[in-house]
């Protein structure tokens, strides 16, 4: 598809932040897109776009728990839109609110292809009790999917992660398993020398069962992650800039091979 | 009192009336105290002497309201004297008047509004605004902290900015303050610290606003007066600007519902803290960002589609301030039809009603015609919004609840208090000689300054502040893989161009003699600013004072006002914006004179920002400006609990000189890495340069343009406009050429070992490396 064609549609509600920098950076590539607030999006067609990206935030305060009140009203309004969306192969991003949200209607990991409502896995608490915001590292597990085009498997990134419910947890051992077994595992924490987290704070920074990061249904067309590549885009947006202010930072990536693959599509 | 005085006319609505005739000065003043009007005899019989008939209870609440310390600022717009005579109004003849004489292009709008409003890049203008929160954070730190920044971005939305940033500085009793020592109510600084910071970060976070600067101080003085700085900061398109309120327009008011939280807010805020202020706990207000979030989007959308003609945010007072003030600053007159209202509750007298500080509500004013596209916005928005009332030429403020008339006042006289007097003397501060021993180890003295409480890292209360969100914050509260200090925040606020908003801040209570406490307070916070490459800095003032009502804290003040024109003046940089908060005293006494300067400048291009970062070795270090031998009030001296010295002064001549010629260095591409002086002098700022750095420093003081002979003088001296650059060693020439006739010397270079070492005065030489820096500093 020629990229004038596509457009990509950023979701919001009451509380919802982080929509307008995604916007920002899908712009910056060439892809034109839509904020949509939630009341807006209902009378849209989701079918004229070709991307779908859940923002961070605190969607309806995270009041009950982060991205459950929005989950429960994707439900109402927007199931079988949504279904086809992920069934068409198109490509749906969460970030932190929006991984959240996404494990909170079942799309993530679930089975992979219904919008079940019932979730599987949840991002609980960090194991400090704190909200966080910090510059993480981590490990790209697949470069299989979509987002992943431009990445090879095993590369680090360097990315800044802010939340307070973030420690990606599983029901059992066995679910861990599975989901690394169907390379469902995307991103995961490792050290500042890409050594393996290990749980270890501050490289993991919530206590994610496995370091786990990032991941995404089997497919591979929906990713969900905490941490906020739409923050790392630019090489002015890094901690630091060493000798060299550098043109572009590690987000950039995988907002790029979201783009290509809309394009190849 | 005399029952009949205060009559019940209306059981119905619960409305009563006060026989004010009737009263005589006892019972005036009892009445202000029963119906919690905070307000002081003579403004009660003006009041008496004003009315003809007998006035409700809401009227004589709305007089509490608006003539409030908190409203009006009556202090500062009231008459002083003094030995040398009465000074008058010294808001309008010391802070607006360096304002007005340097009279900038580029102030777009001063003093005027909710918020200073100063020119940015392609149209667009920078809205600043700093508040303190400090009467309810001392009764309910997280309800009173995270209400605090509620406050104040509402404070930015109306002036139709859209918030970009926010920024703290927070002083608390010592952590380690023994039980015993507190009396009469007041609460643990631990209690209190871990509420402020929570609350502040759940604000803040929830409504997805980075919060890039601030500080955090320690002294025994706010152990019972917890003093919590809020400030926000936006962005407006010049031409989206409107504030002409018309006749005929209708007043929406928008957001909460409307209760019983924060009821006397602004009463509450303009009296000391009693052992009873728990039971006030009612006067703090209670936070709902996601409600505030909703109006941000539904206020950011009326603007852009120019629906409104006016906008004002509902802080103090609430509807009472709000809607007199919209009307009165318009030349109108308003009804209020106070039954439409939104509320939370049944039963509310009308009274609490119209003066209710609940929390993310805004009042619009919009012509009729456009008011149905305005209300498909906040339906779209899911914000409650209701028609209060008509914008008319009576010039009067009509409040009807359920079809009766509860408050008919004009306007005029509602606005016109009478001027309050207060006393002070001029007399200088006088502070005695200090007579410290030289110590023996100088490291010893400097691992013992970077682990104090007011000058280590604050990393772990930084990182549960969002300071990434919004994506445009370039130079960060923390520094590098390390985690360092920067002087000031760099914000890109345009997609399309690369001009930065440059936050920093300055602070300094501990300086005992409050003129020189002002003038430091506004060299930091200007030479952070140019520190990280601000240039064309607004500042904006905030006074955390004691009683003004006591001469010896109204003598502080003055001569505090005195030094904000003064070095406003010499340092070329107007006042945009401010706020006074008095009357914090709790039973432990009063806080220190505490001024908080907030500078807000700009950058042509954030790509030359510059950090604190040392970036490759062998590369001079210059010291910029004269370390003298003044050390009252600083941290070395109170880590020695010794006392006296000089106080800091500050040459606004060359100051300004120096930080001129530092911004022409940063223009030409000469300076590496930059950090200010301040607290804990050369020794700290050189030991978190090299905590940030991969690199390390060798600077030795016999080097150093001093005026002291003792090395840990030299050391830890607080002499202000100084600067610790290290230049590319290429341009060390250029770089002092710029400087000539500046006090300005290499006195060190950047070397391999990422350490600090130095040499004294005597020839010994120190070293210690940046792991056991770091551990000392950050704890880890």
């Amino acid at each position: 598809m020629k990229l004038c064609d596509a457009k990509a549609c950023v979701l919001r509600v009451g509380g919802t932040n982080c929509d307008a920098e995604i916007k920002w950076v899908l712009e910056d590539l060439g892809l034109s897109t839509d904020i949509l607030h939630m009341n807006q999006a209902i009378k849209k067609d989701l079918a004229d776009y070709q991307m779908l990206v859940f923002p961070g935030g605190f969607s309806y305060g995270d009041y009950v728990r982060a991205g459950a009140i929005w989950s429960r009203e994707i439900l109402t309004k927007l199931k079988k839109d949504l279904e086809i969306f992920i069934d068409e192969g198109k490509l749906v991003l969460g970030i932190c609110n929006g991984f959240q949200v996404l494990v909170e209607i079942g799309i993530l990991p679930g089975d992979g292809e219904n919008v079940s409502g019932i979730p599987t896995a949840v991002l609980a608490n960090n194991i400090s009790a704190k909200y966080e915001c910090r510059w993480v590292n981590l490990k790209v597990e697949s470069d299989r999917i979509p987002f992943f085009g431009l990445l090879k498997k095993g590369q680090a990134l360097q990315i800044p992660i802010g939340h307070g419910e973030g420690r990606f947890i599983l029901q059992s051992e066995d679910a861990l398993t599975e989901l690394i077994k169907n390379n469902q595992v995307v991103l995961r924490y490792i050290s500042p020398d890409c050594a393996a987290a290990e749980g270890k704070y501050p490289n993991n920074p919530n206590g994610a069962v496995y370091d786990i990061a990032g991941i995404c249904n089997r497919k591979g067309n929906v990713m969900g992650m905490m941490p906020h590549p739409e923050r790392a885009y630019f090489g002015w947006q890094l901690p630091s800039w060493g000798k060299e202010l550098p043109k572009f930072g590690d987000g950039k990536a995988i907002f790029e091979s979201a783009v290509n693959y809309i394009k190849k599509y | 009192m005399k029952k009949q005085i205060i009559k019940k006319v209306n059981a119905r609505i619960s409305l009563r009336m006060i026989d004010l005739k009737a009263a005589d000065d006892r019972e005036l003043k009892e009445i202000s105290s029963v119906m919690g009007l905070a307000l002081s005899l003579d403004e009660m019989k003006a009041l008496k002497g004003h009315f003809s008939t007998m006035p409700t209870d809401v009227e004589l609440q709305t007089f509490g309201q608006t003539w409030s310390e908190h409203c009006i600022h009556k202090t500062f717009k009231g008459d002083i004297s003094t030995e040398k005579g009465t000074i008058k109004n010294i808001f309008k003849n010391f802070i607006a008047k360096a304002t007005k004489e340097m009279n900038k292009p580029w102030c777009f709008s001063v003093f005027e509004d909710n918020a200073g409003l100063v020119d940015f890049d392609k149209g667009y203008v920078i809205a600043a605004k700093v508040e303190t929160h400090n009467h309810p954070s001392a009764v309910e730190p997280f309800g009173g902290a995270a209400t605090g920044t509620g406050g104040v971005i509402r404070d930015i939305l109306g002036v139709w900015g859209e918030p970009i940033a926010c920024s703290d500085v927070l002083c608390f009793g010592p952590l380690d303050t023994d039980y015993k020592d507190l009396i009469g109510g007041v609460k643990h600084p631990k209690y209190i610290y871990k509420g402020v910071i929570a609350g502040i970060g759940a604000y803040g976070n929830n409504m997805g606003l980075p919060t890039v600067n601030g500080a955090i101080l320690f002294d025994k003085s706010y152990t019972g007066n917890v003093v919590v700085y809020c400030g926000c900061y936006g962005m407006l398109p010049k031409d989206l600007y409107i504030n002409k309120t018309q006749e005929g327009d209708l007043a929406v008011l928008a957001g909460g519902k409307t209760g019983r939280d924060g009821i006397h807010g602004v009463t509450f805020a303009s009296a000391d803290l009693s052992e009873e202020a728990d039971e006030q706990r009612s006067a703090v207000q209670i936070p709902n960002p996601l409600v505030e979030e909703r109006l941000r989007r539904a206020t950011l959308r009326l603007r852009d589609s120019r629906l409104c003609t006016g906008i004002t945010d509902l802080g103090g007072g609430g509807i009472s301030c709000a809607t007199g003030e919209m009307a009165y600053r318009s030349g109108l007159g308003l009804g209020v039809n106070l039954s439409v209202v939104h509320l939370k509750e049944k039963d509310l007298a009308p009274w609490e009603i119209w003066v209710s500080e609940s929390q993310e509500r805004m009042l619009y004013s919009i012509s009729p015609d456009r008011l149905e596209d305005a209300m498909e916005i906040f339906k779209e928005e899911e914000v409650e919004a209701c028609i209060l009332g008509r914008f008319n030429k009576t010039g009067k403020l009509t409040v009807i609840i359920q079809n009766v008339i509860v408050c008919d006042l004009d306007l005029n006289f509602l606005y016109s208090p009478p001027t309050v007097m207060r006393f002070a003397s001029l007399v200088e501060t006088q502070i005695k000689k200090c007579d410290l021993p030289e110590p023996n180890n100088l490291e010893d003295e400097l691992l013992t300054l970077l682990a104090d409480p007011n000058i280590r890292s604050r990393e772990g209360v930084i990182r549960t502040y969002d300071h990434e969100v919004r994506a445009c914050t370039a130079i960060k509260p923390l520094q590098g893989s390390e985690s360092g200090p920067n002087d000031a925040a760099v914000l890109k606020p345009l997609k399309d161009s690369w001009m930065g908003i440059v936050i920093s801040c300055g602070i300094n209570p501990f300086l005992q003699d409050p003129y020189w406490m002002a003038a430091s307070s506004i060299d930091e916070a200007v030479r952070n600013n140019v520190a990280v490459g601000g240039r064309r800095i607004a500042i904006l003032d905030n006074f955390v004072w004691g009683n003004p009502e006591h001469k010896d804290r109204m003598s502080s003040l003055l001569r505090a006002v005195q030094a904000c024109y003064d070095f406003a003046v010499a340092l070329d940089v107007p006042f945009i914006s401010g706020k006074d908060s008095l009357y914090n005293e709790s039973p432990l006494g009063p806080v220190r004179p505490t001024l908080l300067i907030t500078g807000i400048g700009m950058i042509p291009d954030i790509r030359r920002a510059i950090t604190a970062e040392l970036r490759r070795e062998g590369n001079p270090i210059f010291l910029l400006g004269t370390t003298k031998e003044e050390l009252s009030g600083s941290a070395y001296l109170r880590s020695k609990s010794a006392e006296g010295g000089d106080c800091p002064t500050v040459d606004g001549v060359l100051s300004k000189s120096t930080m001129d010629a530092l911004t022409l260095a940063i223009d030409k591409g000469l300076v590496a890495s930059c950090h200010d002086l301040s607290d804990g002098g050369l020794g700290i700022a050189a030991s978190e340069m090299v905590i940030s750095s991969k690199v390390g420093m060798h600077i030795d003081l016999t080097k150093v343009h001093s005026q002291t002979r003792r090395s840990d003088f030299v050391l830890f001296s607080e002499s202000n406009s100084r600067f610790l650059v290290e230049v590319e060693e290429k341009g060390a020439k250029e770089f002092a050429g710029i400087f000539k006739g500046l006090p300005a010397c290499i006195i060190g270079e950047t070397t391999k070992e990422n350490a600090l070492s130095f040499e004294d005065l005597k020839g010994k030489n120190y070293g210690v490396n940046a792991t056991q820096l770091r551990l000392t500093w950050r704890g880890y």
